[in-house]
This record gives C-alpha cells, structure tokens and sequence, in this order.
C-alpha cells in the first residue's frame, strides 16, 4: 500500500506543477518539437483549460447521477417494475451509440460550444451509474429488507436507510466509471469547440506539434487516473462508515 | 399498488400512455419537416399534413393512431410490436412523401430534413417496439433473424428511391462512391485492430492467469492505457510511426506512416487489449477445478487440458469482452479520421465543420447501425456458448 500511496502523491504533484509552471517543463518537451515549434503550448492558460475540462466532466456528472440515481429507484419500487424490462434494453442499446456520434448529433441540435458536449458526457455518463444503482438496488438481501419492514420502517425509510447505502458502493463504482470516461471523452469536445484539454490536443495534431498532443493527452491521463484512484480511495471510506452489521 | 386491484378492462398501459402522450404532443406542437432553401441556412418548419400530401399525410396519421391505441389498450407483446413497426414504417413514408412533395422538380439545391416531431415520434414508436420485443424474451437465433430482417427492410427501403429527396440522401447521392470505400475502410480498421489484439491478448491473458506476479503489473499497464483520451494516443504515436517509417523505408512501403490508419490500428490495438486480457483471466479463473482435475486424471497433458477444457469453458466470458472491444473499436474509429486514417468519421467531422447536419447523420447513422449489430450478434453469440456450455 505504502508504495501505492507515494505513486499517488507525485502523480498529483507532477500534475499541479506542470498545470502551475508549465514553462519549466519545457525543456522536457522542447525534443518534440520541429522548426522551432514552442514547445509548451502557448495558445492559452493549461491550467484554466484544465479546470475548465474537469468543470464540464464533472458537472455532466453531476447531473447523470442524479437523474441516473433517481431513475434506478424509481424502476425498481413496486409502482415502476413495468418500467423495468425496457430500462435494460435501453441500457444496454445506449452503451452502443458511440460518444463521438452523440456530440456530433448534438451539436446542430444546440450549436457549438460547451452545450453538445455536456449533453453528450451527460447522456454517455448515465449508463453506467443507472446500471449499477439497479443491480445494487436488487441485489440488496431480501432478508435485511424484510427485518427493516419488521422494526416498522416505512418505505421510504426503507429506501433511505437500508438499501441506498448498501446499494451505495455500487453506485459510487457506477459514478467512477462514468467520471473516468468522461474525462476522455470530454476532449473531442474541443472538436465542437468546447473549452477543456482537447483543444492543446488538437492544436497540436493541427500544427504537427508532438510535444502539444503529448501534454494535453499526459494531463488528460493523470487526471482520470488520480479521479479513479481518489473515487475508489473515497469509496472505502464511505464504506467503512455505512456497513451495516 | 392500487392498480393491481382495478378490474383488467379499466387498466390501461402506463409505458403505452406516457410514450402516445409524448407523441400526439410532439405531432401537435413541434415541426415535422424542416425544408431549407439550400444545405446552410435555417429550415422553414412544417407539420405533418402542411408537407405532406393529403392522402399519405392522413393514411400516416391514422397509423399512428391505430400505433397509439394499441399502445394504450393492448397488451399482447406481438400486437403492440405489430403496431409499433406500422406507425413507424407510415412514418418514415410519410416523411419520404414529404421529401418528394415538397421538391420543385429537378431542383437539387433545396434540402428537405426530418424535424424534430419526426424524431420524437419515432423514438416513441422505438421504445414501444423494444419494449414489446423485451417482452417476447426472443431467443438468440431469432434475435439474429430480426436482426437481418430489419437490415434487409431498411437496404431495400434505401434502395427504393422513395427517400431520394430527402436531405441526409442527397448527401448520400454526393458521396455514394466515397461512403462505401469509408465504411469498408472503418469495418476493416475496427475487425482488424480487433483481430489483432485477440491473437496478442489471449497468450497474454493465459500468461497473466499462469504467472500471479505479472497479472497487476500487465493488467495495470493496459488499465493506464485506457485512461489516455483516444485523439491523444493517436496523436502520440503519430510521431514513433513517423520516424519509423522514415527510417526503415519497408515500413513506409507497407502504408506505416505517421498520418493515417497506422496510428489508428495501434491505438485501437492497444485500447483493445485490456478488454480481452481481463476476460482470457476471468474465464479462465472460473472453470471449475473439478474438470481440470477430471481431464489431468485423464492424463492430458497440460497443453491438452489447456486447449481442450480451460479455454472452451472459458470462450464465452472471452467472446464477452470480444464484444466489448468491437462495439467500442467501432465507436473509436470514427475519431481516427481527424488524423487521417479514415472511416465513416471523415462525414461526421466533416459535416461538424461545415456545421451540415446531413453530412454528420451521415457518418453517424451507420456507425450506430454497425455497433449496435454487432452488439447484437455477439451477445447472441455468447448466449449460444453459454448454453452449448451447459
């Protein structure tokens, strides 16, 4: 664990100071470039595009989990099962349409922007964590629900404070996965003119400037590998908390 | 709960009333087609019975109705899918009688495009279609027939010419030529790194079963891998198959370049690794212990137990991931015509920078299509395996 732990660290240490002081990195990249190209890329602030980036893949995130979360609940209480069947098909149909697709039919629906892509990382994200609130939400024991009915908890409390948190893992792996995807995806964004990290990329690959498209796709990288990591890290936390004996 | 104590008659399906109230409003308030006076500029709306002829805009209406009803009142699976396919194949005649109605003879300029009641309404009709096949709980080899059936309707329905006039066919009629070498090309780049990563991925995943020590390290490696965004790895491995082929001019002669498919085919090589390795390891860590012991008592040889009973047993959580890999390599190829290398992404960023909708649907369509059937046909694949297994 402890290695694991120093890896972490310097991964996110290597991420802020590239993204705080990325000229000192340049002699690192400068062996990339041809004629002369800069190598840092000197089209705008990294660290705004960064958290520009990391903005819209997190509110995209925010809104699928909430309506992937509310959904779940809704088709598995008695009153939604009918619903149920074709929320699985449709799960598993949407996880077909490529991402690249869903921004591109988005776009001449609301323009260009950051819009087509929240919508795209907001639609592509709600999979996932709809799969997974379903699955945790059934596969809570029937012998725990029962008991919680027994100490004469109504549904909702049954709802509230047996199956969300046993469900609640789940979920959160469910949230990871979406988050890390996004995180990825989010950067064809920039292809629809969409603020974030795609776009050092693209200028790079427009420019034929290796040392652009290399740090636009390491900062993409280490930040979905430390949201992965920081997501799974928060989650046993969480878990430790919620277990119910 | 208090639904379940109403007599049969009085209930009606809650699916059913939620997708019709969905449809009549969309048909009452949004636009059914958009007609432009060129490709760029904005679409003059029109409803259903203002663009298309008298005749086929009422059959198209009492269609949908009759889809309504059965959405409503029915609840017999077949009836519903019956109904369901009706409304839909009025509607998309409909849409073609409006794309014919509304050209002014030998005019080629003006562009004829589905509004958005169109596509409201037809994904009504979808979910009521799907719904009802969920219902049916149809087997593999049907799933596949349907498939096929579907596929062989909608190439006819193309190939008629009852749709000739509307927009994403003009764009079609353009690039005809052009769209059958993009999809080949974009079959080829999807199957081919695919291929490839299966006949790299399974030693490997056998390796990382046999060998605990390298299965974090190799599966952690892929998982990295994964992480970087796919325009970046293209764009990253622009500059080693450059220099390569620079300086091994073989490699060059062989269409390895910096630009083009050569980025793609590695970057999606390497993406699909992790998909199969993970599953070789899965499946095979699932054969039970007692057939491997069976077949060593049998006196097969490690290889022969190998070849023989883990990785059979072991197929269909590997044609899982085979599944994973194809549908998401067919998504990821549309990204590699930014760098060159082809495939129905040409249209879609094509169409993106020309701000021409038509062109992205273009692309975009099939590529939905071509995941979506291969989704289709592997998962009946593994469903297949599974049984044959048990």
């Amino acid at each position: 664990m402890r290695p694991a732990t120093l890896l972490r660290c310097a991964a996110l240490a290597l991420l802020v100071s590239f993204l705080l002081a990325p000229q000192r990195f340049a002699p690192l990249f400068a062996p990339l470039t041809q004629y002369g190209a800069p190598p840092i890329y000197d089209q705008g602030n990294l660290l705004s595009l960064a958290l520009a980036h990391l903005g819209t893949v997190c509110l995209a995130a925010a809104a699928s989990t909430l309506l992937a979360v509310t959904l779940g609940i809704l088709v598995t209480r008695e009153s939604g099962r009918e619903f149920l069947p074709l929320s699985r098909t449709l799960v598993n149909i949407g996880q077909t349409f490529p991402p690249v697709a869903v921004l591109a039919v988005t776009v001449p629906l609301v323009g260009f922007g950051e819009r087509p892509t929240l919508i795209a990382l907001f639609a592509y994200g709600l999979l996932p964590i709809f799969e997974n609130t379903i699955v945790g939400l059934q596969t809570c024991p029937p012998a725990v629900l029962e008991a919680a009915s027994g100490m004469g908890m109504s549904a909702r409390q049954r709802l509230f404070k047996v199956e969300l948190p046993l469900a609640m893992p789940l979920i959160l792996e469910g949230v990871r996965l979406s988050l890390v995807i996004n995180v990825g995806t989010a950067t064809i964004g920039s292809t629809v003119a969409a603020k974030g990290l795609g776009e050092v990329i693209i200028a790079g690959l427009l420019s034929n400037n290796t040392a652009f498209i290399l740090q636009g796709g390491l900062v993409t990288g280490l930040m979905a590998i430390l949201l992965y990591d920081g997501m799974a890290a928060f989650e046993r936390r969480l878990l430790r908390s919620v277990r119910i004996e | 709960m208090t639904e379940a104590t109403l007599p049969r008659t009085a209930r009606f399906d809650r699916l059913g009333t939620l997708l019709g109230v969905t449809g009549v409003a969309a048909l009452a308030g949004l636009s059914f087609v958009l007609v432009k006076a060129n490709r760029i500029v904005p679409g003059i709306p029109r409803s259903l019975l203002e663009a298309a002829p008298p005749l086929a805009g009422w059959a198209c209406l009492a269609c949908l109705a009759l889809a309504a009803t059965a959405a409503l009142f029915v609840f017999n699976a077949r009836l519903r899918l019956g109904a369901a396919l009706l409304g839909i194949g009025a509607l998309l005649l409909a849409l073609g009688a409006a794309g014919d109605a509304l050209t002014p003879l030998g005019n080629r300029v003006v562009r004829i495009s589905a509004g958005p009641a169109f596509w409201v309404v037809l994904v009504c009709l979808g979910l009521m279609a799907t719904d009802a096949i969920t219902r049916m709980r149809p087997g593999p080899a049907r799933r596949v027939l349907w498939l096929a059936g579907f596929i062989a309707v909608a190439v006819l329905a193309l190939k008629s010419g009852r749709f000739d006039h509307l927009s994403v066919m003009r764009e079609y009629a353009v690039n005809a030529e052009r769209f059958s070498r993009e999809l080949l090309r974009h079959v080829l780049l999807a199957a081919g790194s695919l291929g490839a990563a299966a006949l790299a991925g399974l030693p490997l995943g056998i390796a990382c079963y046999r060998v605990p020590r390298i299965r974090e390290a190799i599966l952690g490696a892929l998982n990295v891998i994964q992480t970087i965004p796919a325009i970046a790895l293209f764009g990253i491995l622009m500059a080693p198959l450059g220099a390569l082929a620079a300086a091994v001019p073989l490699a060059g002669r062989l269409g390895i370049r910096g630009i083009g498919a050569a980025p793609a085919v590695v970057a999606l090589f390497l993406y699909s690794l992790l998909p199969i390795v993970a599953n070789t390891v899965q499946g095979l860590r699932r054969v039970s212990r007692q057939a491997v012991e069976a077949a060593r008592g049998m006196g097969m040889t490690p290889g022969q137990v190998l070849l023989r009973v883990e990785m059979p047993l072991a197929l269909p959580v590997i044609v899982t991931g085979v599944r994973v890999v194809l549908v998401q390599n067919i998504g990821m190829v549309t990204v590699a015509a930014l760098i060159g290398g082809g495939g129905l992404g040409t249209f879609v960023f094509q169409g993106i920078g020309q701000t021409a909708i038509d062109l992205v649907l273009l692309g975009a369509i099939p590529i939905v299509a071509l995941a979506f059937s291969a989704a289709v046909v592997l998962d009946a694949l593994v469903e297949v395996m599974d049984r044959v297994k048990q």
